[in-house]
């Protein structure tokens, strides 16, 4: 039954999963490229106090800095989730 | 008492981050309190092999530059409760690690009761890899079987703990993010359980020193 076993082997499906698994890194690196390196931390901090208030995800808060001649935009958006406020 | 131990080599690619990964899943699975540190500050890679990348928040730097505490950076082992994985930054400057901050982060792991501490050293002969390397008790330098095992006994004069074979089973763990020791099914696991074991005193034969096929090369690592 050897041959058959090899015929039925299927090659890993890990490479899929490495796949993914990169993707999300790589996004979550380029969102904070070029940044400086206080951002991630502001972003936890702020999340941090955010939930003290209302449950949002890890995913919902957004922080960009961006660059114009002269002068930086910090800009932070918050995703509230749906349905009546905590408050 | 903390053991501390450097996994190197100046050669990339050798397979320092699979071998640490694998050692400190390895020294928890036999009951010891374990941290792994990437010392590749700029070049992350521990926390994939771990399977944590999602899970850092603070890392190695942010610990040094007191920017977080120990405890808030050390990321906790899904499968094991009792290790633990420090990452590396993969935005800040591989001279972001200083002699005195790395000194006191591994004197607090000491305070911890840790038995072991991991260090991951980066490639070469640069800071990364001196300051990996300067507070060790102990290295395990990792080697491609250019060499027959013999001679890397005899050039090098360390003695062999471990040859790990050549395996496809590490290429699939890696993707996956679970150190291959886990891997009960691979003689590339077996390998390193035998390791660990050789490291924590116990003696066991060399097993996987002849290739089973053509092309088949093995790793061999001495400490």
């Amino acid at each position: 039954m050897g041959i058959l076993d090899f015929l039925k082997r299927k090659p890993e499906p890990s490479a899929g999963v490495a796949k993914e698994r990169l993707r999300i890194i790589v996004a979550q690196e380029r969102s904070t490229r070029g940044g400086p390196d206080y951002l991630p931390l502001l972003r936890n901090e702020l999340l941090e106090v955010i939930r003290k208030y209302v449950n949002v995800d890890v995913e919902a808060v957004n922080i960009n800095l961006e660059r114009d001649s002269g002068h930086e935009i910090l800009e932070l958006s918050v995703a509230l989730p749906d349905g009546k406020p905590v408050l | 008492m903390t053991e501390i131990i450097v996994v190197t080599s100046g050669k990339g690619g050798v397979g320092k981050t699979t071998t640490s990964a694998s050692l400190a899943t390895g020294l928890a699975m036999a009951g010891k309190k374990v941290a792994v540190i990437d010392f590749d500050v700029g070049l992350r890679n521990l926390d994939l092999i771990m399977g944590c990348e999602r899970r850092v928040v603070y890392d190695f730097v942010n610990v040094v530059h007191g920017e977080a505490t120990l405890k808030q950076a050390l990321i906790k082992d899904k499968r094991h409760e009792n290790l633990f994985v420090l990452a590396a930054s993969q935005t800040r400057d591989k001279d972001a690690l200083t002699q005195e901050g790395v000194e006191k982060v591994l004197d607090e792991l000491v305070k911890e009761n840790f038995d072991f501490v991991v260090c991951d050293s980066p490639a070469g002969i640069e800071k990364g890899a001196h300051l990996a390397m300067y507070f060790a008790d102990h290295a395990v330098v990792v080697v491609n079987p250019e060499v027959s095992v013999k001679d890397v006994e005899e050039i090098l004069g360390i003695s062999v703990v471990g040859v790990i074979p050549e395996s496809e089973n590490v290429l699939a763990a890696s993707n996956a993010g679970v150190p291959v020791i886990l891997d009960d099914n691979s003689n590339a696991g077996a390998a390193y359980k035998d390791t660990v074991a050789r490291i924590l005193g116990e003696e066991r034969p060399l097993r996987f020193l002849e290739p089973v096929k053509k092309g088949f090369l093995k790793r061999v690592f001495g400490g």
